[in-house]
C-alpha cells in the first residue's frame, strides 16, 4: 500500500499494539501528528514537557512489560527526552521513542532546531536509527520494536527527517527481523546449568540474590517456586521488590546501601550467590573486595557484558533468566531437600530479630516511614507505587509491602528526579482500575509538576504523596554524615502551596499534619478521582537507616537507633 | 592488573553511524585506542575495523562484550594469534643520502615511493613493534614527517 511516511509511523504503532502514546508535536514531526489526527488506532496523550512524555511511555512499558512509546520534535523536542531514555536505558526498559528531525537537505547545516539526535542518543539507547530512505521506514519501524523489547530490554531512537515523513512509500509492515548481527541469548548452557545445580546442592548457605532482570522476564513465579523448593532465602535489589512477596518468610529484604540488616549479612556471609537477573551495582555491593567474600558466584543474565564486569564469577550462564531457572528447577526436583539449609535460614533470622527493619514512631511529628507504612494498610497489593529519587524512595523500597512484581515502579539506575509522577500516569493509563500513587518529596516533585495539567485533562486521577520535609532530603543527609551539617543549597524551606498548586491545575490538594488527616486524605483522594498532592509534613531530619557509607563494606552498617516501635 | 596490549579485528555491518558507535563506546566506557584503522570488506556490506587496545584481562573482556552488544555487530576476533601490520609514510629532507634510506627502508619491507625536489619519501609495512625500530632507526637522516597507518591484522 502507498502511504506517507508519518502514515506508515502509524500503522506500526497500531500493528505494535499500543494503545496508548506520549508526546509533544513541534515542528519537525508535524507531519507525523496530522496523521495521528486523522487515526483512532491509539490514544495521544499530551504531557506538558518532553522529559515528562518519555518517562510516561517508560512507567507505561514497567507496568504493562510491553514496549511504551513516546514522541517528539527535533532540537529542544529531542534533547528533553535525552533524560527519559538515559533513565529506560539503565533500567532496561522496552521503548520506542519517534523524534523529528530536520529535513534531510538541512541536515548538518545548523539548520532550525537540529541537533545530532542519534549522536547525543548513542550512549543512553540500546540502538537508535536516522532514517534517510522512506523505503527503509517499514524495516526499521519493525526492527526498533523488536530491538527494544528482545534480549536485555532498553529504548530505541528513531529519529525522522520532516521530508521523510511527508514522502511516500510502498507499506508492507515486515512480518519478520532479520538482523544477522543481532541474536540475543535465550537458553542458558546446559552444562554450565548442570555445574550451577550442584554448586547450589553442594552449598551450605546458599542465597538467592534477585534484580530487575527477574522483573523483566516475567520470571516472579519460577523464582518463588525455585526458593522455596529448596527453601532457599533471597534478597532483592531496589528493582526487584515485588518478586518474592513481602510476606515471604524466605525473603530477607532489600539489600545494599540501605537494604536491611539480615540481607546485608546474608550477603556478607553466603556462601553460593545466586545471581537472578541482577548486574552487581555500586549501590548493592558497597566495597566490592568485601563483597560476598565467602561465596561462589553463580551469575544468570542476559547480557554477556554483566556477567564478570565487576566481579570474577565462578558459574557464568548467558540466558534469559526464566529460562534458566526453568531448567535449574527441573534439575534440582527430587534432588534437594527443603531442610537442608535450616541452620542458615536460623542464622538470618536472628539476624533480623536483633536489627529488624525498624523506626522510632512519633506522636508529635509524622514519621515518612509511618506514611509509607500506613499507605501500605490502606491500599496495599491492590494499588501501583511509583517514586521519585531520594529518601522517599528508599523509605517506599524499605516499608512497603509490595506483594507482585511491577507493583513498584522508580528510577534505580540512573536515579531520576521528576520521574515517578509521570511514569505514575503512564501506569494508570496501562491500569486505570488501580490506585496508582506516586511516593515523591518537596524536592522531585516540582521537577515534572506541570503534569499536573495532563492529569486533569486526560483524567489520570493519580495521587502524589509528598513527604514533605523541606529538605533535598538525602543530599541533606549526606551533608549530616559526611560534611560536618554544612548544609549547602538543599533547605527547601522556601516552597509553593502545593494544596493550592495542585488546585490551580483543577487538581486537589491535601494539607497532612497528622496521622488521621492522612488516612482522610487518601481515602478523600481516592474517592473523588482527580489528580492528588497529598503533601504531608514529616520529621525533618529523619534519615534513611540502615546505611552503608559509599564504598564500605555492606556487613558495616549505619543502624537505627535500638527502641524500636 | 597489569595492562596488557590486544589486537581487536571487529566485523560490522558498513553503516555511517557505525564507527561513530565504536569509537564513542571506547570514549564513553574510558577504553583506550592506541590505533584504529576501518575499510570496507571486498564484495560485502560488511567493515572489518581493527583497534589496537591496551588493558587489564577485566577490561579487555569487557570491550569484547560490550562491542558484541552494538547492534551492527557481526564479529569480534581477540587473539594472540594474529598477523599484524602496519604501514608508515616518511618524509625526508633531499639533502640525506638516498641510497642509505632506501637500505633502511628496504629492510622493513618497503622503498623509496617518492623523490621530489625538496624531499624524499620512504614507505614501510612490517609489524609494529618492528615500525618502532624503524622509525628509531630513521633519526639519524632527520625525518620531516612521519605518518603511521595504524595496525591491520588478519587471523592466522
Amino acid at each position: 500500500m502507498k502511504m506517507n511516511g508519518a502514515q506508515m509511523v502509524c500503522e506500526a504503532i497500531i500493528a505494535e499494539g499500543v494503545k496508548t502514546v506520549f508526546g509533544y508535536p513541534g515542528g519537525a514531526i508535524m507531519n507525523v501528528y496530522d496523521e495521528i489526527y486523522k487515526q483512532d488506532g491509539f490514544e495521544h496523550i499530551l504531557n506538558r514537557h518532553e522529559q515528562a512524555s518519555v518517562h510516561a511511555a517508560d512507567g507505561y512499558a514497567r507496568a504493562t512489560g510491553e514496549v511504551g512509546v513516546a514522541m517528539v520534535t527535533s532540537g529542544p523536542g529531542f534533547t528533553n527526552a535525552v533524560t527519559g531514555l538515559a533513565t529506560a536505558y539503565m533500567d532496561s526498559i522496552p521503548m520506542v521513542v519517534i523524534s523529528g528531525q530536520v529535513p534531510l537537505s538541512l541536515i548538518g547545516t545548523d539548520g532550525f532546531q537540529e541537533i545530532d539526535a542519534v549522536g547525543i542518543s548513542r550512549p543512553c539507547t540500546k540502538h537508535n536509527y536516522l532514517v534517510r530512505d522512506v523505503s527503509d521506514l517499514p524495516r526499521i519501524l519493525k526492527e526498533a520494536f523488536h530491538i527494544a523489547r528482545t534480549g536485555r530490554p532498553g529504548p530505541v531512537l528513531i529519529d525522522i527527517p520532516k521530508d521523510i515523513t511527508a514522502e511516500f512509500g510502498d507499506f508492507v509492515y515486515p512480518k519478520d527481523v532479520n538482523i544477522p548481527s543481532y541474536k540475543p541469548t535465550y537458553k542458558g548452557n546446559n552444562r554450565q546449568i548442570d555445574k550451577a545445580v550442584e554448586a547450589i546442592l553442594k552449598a551450605k548457605k546458599p542465597l538467592l540474590y534477585i534484580g530487575g532482570g527477574v522483573v523483566l522476564s516475567d520470571a516472579s513465579d519460577l523464582v518463588r517456586k525455585l526458593a522455596e523448593m529448596g527453601q532457599i532465602p533471597a534478597v532483592e535489589t531496589l528493582m526487584a521488590r515485588g518478586v518474592m512477596g513481602a510476606k515471604n518468610p524466605l525473603l530477607q529484604g532489600m539489600l545494599g546501601m540501605h537494604g536491611n540488616y539480615s540481607s546485608n549479612m546474608a550477603m556478607s556471609e553466603t556462601d553460593l550467590v545466586i545471581s537472578l537477573g541482577a548486574r552487581f551495582d555500586d549501590r548493592v555491593t558497597g566495597k566490592l573486595s568485601e563483597f560476598a567474600k565467602y561465596a561462589d558466584i553463580i551469575h544468570i543474565d542476559i547480557d554477556p557484558a554483566n556477567i564478570g564486569k565487576l566481579v570474577d564469577v565462578d558459574y557464568p550462564i548467558v540466558g534469559d533468566v526464566k529460562i534458566v531457572i526453568e531448567k535449574i528447577i527441573n534439575r534440582l526436583e527430587g534432588k534437594i531437600k527443603p531442610s537442608r539449609y535450616s541452620d542458615w535460614l536460623e542464622v538470618l533470622e536472628r539476624y533480623d530479630n536483633l536489627y529488624p527493619q525498624s523506626y522510632v514512631d512519633s506522636d508529635e511529628v509524622i514519621k515518612p516511614q509511618w506514611v509509607i507504612e500506613r499507605l501500605g494498610e490502606l491500599i496495599g497489593e491492590k494499588a501501583i507505587i511509583t517514586s521519585d529519587v531520594g529518601q522517599h524512595q528508599m523509605w517506599a523500597a524499605q516499608h512497603y509491602p509490595f506483594d507482585r512484581p511491577r507493583q513498584w515502579i522508580n528510577s534505580g539506575g540512573l536515579g531520576t528526579m521528576g520521574f515517578g509522577f509521570p511514569a505514575a500516569l503512564g501506569a494508570k493509563k496501562a491500569f486505570p482500575n488501580k490506585t496508582v500513587v506516586n511516593i515523591t518529596g518537596d524536592g522531585s516533585i516540582l521537577m515534572n509538576v506541570q503534569e499536573l495539567v495532563t492529569a486533569s485533562e486526560y483524567k489520570i486521577p493519580v495521587i502524589n504523596v509528598i513527604l514533605n520535609n523541606h529538605f533535598l532530603g538525602m543530599v541533606r543527609q549526606w551533608q549530616t554524615f559526611f560534611y560536618e551539617e554544612r548544609y549547602s543549597e538543599t533547605d527547601l524551606s522556601f516552597q509553593p502551596n502545593f494544596k493550592a498548586l495542585a488546585e490551580a491545575c483543577h487538581g486537589i490538594g491535601y494539607d497532612v499534619t497528622t496521622k488521621a488527616e492522612f488516612d482522610e486524605a487518601i481515602k478523600d483522594a481516592i474517592a473523588k478521582d482527580k489528580v492528588a498532592f497529598v503533601n504531608v509534613q514529616v520529621a525533618r531530619f529523619e534519615d534513611v537507616l540502615p546505611m552503608v557509607p559509599a564504598a564500605g563494606a555492606l556487613y558495616n552498617m549505619m543502624l537505627p537507633k535500638k527502641e524500636a516501635k | 592488573m597489569e595492562n596488557v596490549r590486544r589486537v581487536i579485528s571487529v566485523l560490522v555491518e558498513n553503516e555511517s553511524s557505525v564507527l561513530s558507535r565504536i569509537s564513542g563506546l571506547f570514549a564513553g566506557r574510558g577504553y583506550n585506542i592506541e590505533t584504529l584503522t576501518v575499510a570496507p570488506v571486498p564484495h560485502s556490506n560488511l567493515s572489518n575495523i581493527t583497534i589496537v587496545t591496551k588493558g587489564s584481562a577485566r577490561v579487555l573482556e569487557q570491550i569484547t562484550k560490550q562491542l558484541h552488544k552494538l547492534v551492527p555487530v557481526y564479529k569480534v576476533i581477540e587473539h594472540n594469534e594474529m598477523i599484524e601490520k602496519e604501514m608508515v609514510l616518511i618524509k625526508f629532507p633531499i639533502e640525506q643520502n638516498l641510497a642509505d634510506i632506501q637500505v633502511l627502508c628496504g629492510a622493513y619491507n618497503g622503498g623509496i615511493v617518492n623523490v621530489g625536489n625538496d624531499i624524499i619519501i620512504g614507505m614501510v609495512a612490517d609489524e609494529p613493534c618492528r615500525i618502532a625500530h624503524f622509525i628509531e632507526a630513521t633519526k639519524r637522516y632527520n625525518p620531516i614527517e612521519i605518518i603511521r597507518g595504524g595496525v591491520v591484522a588478519i587471523e592466522r
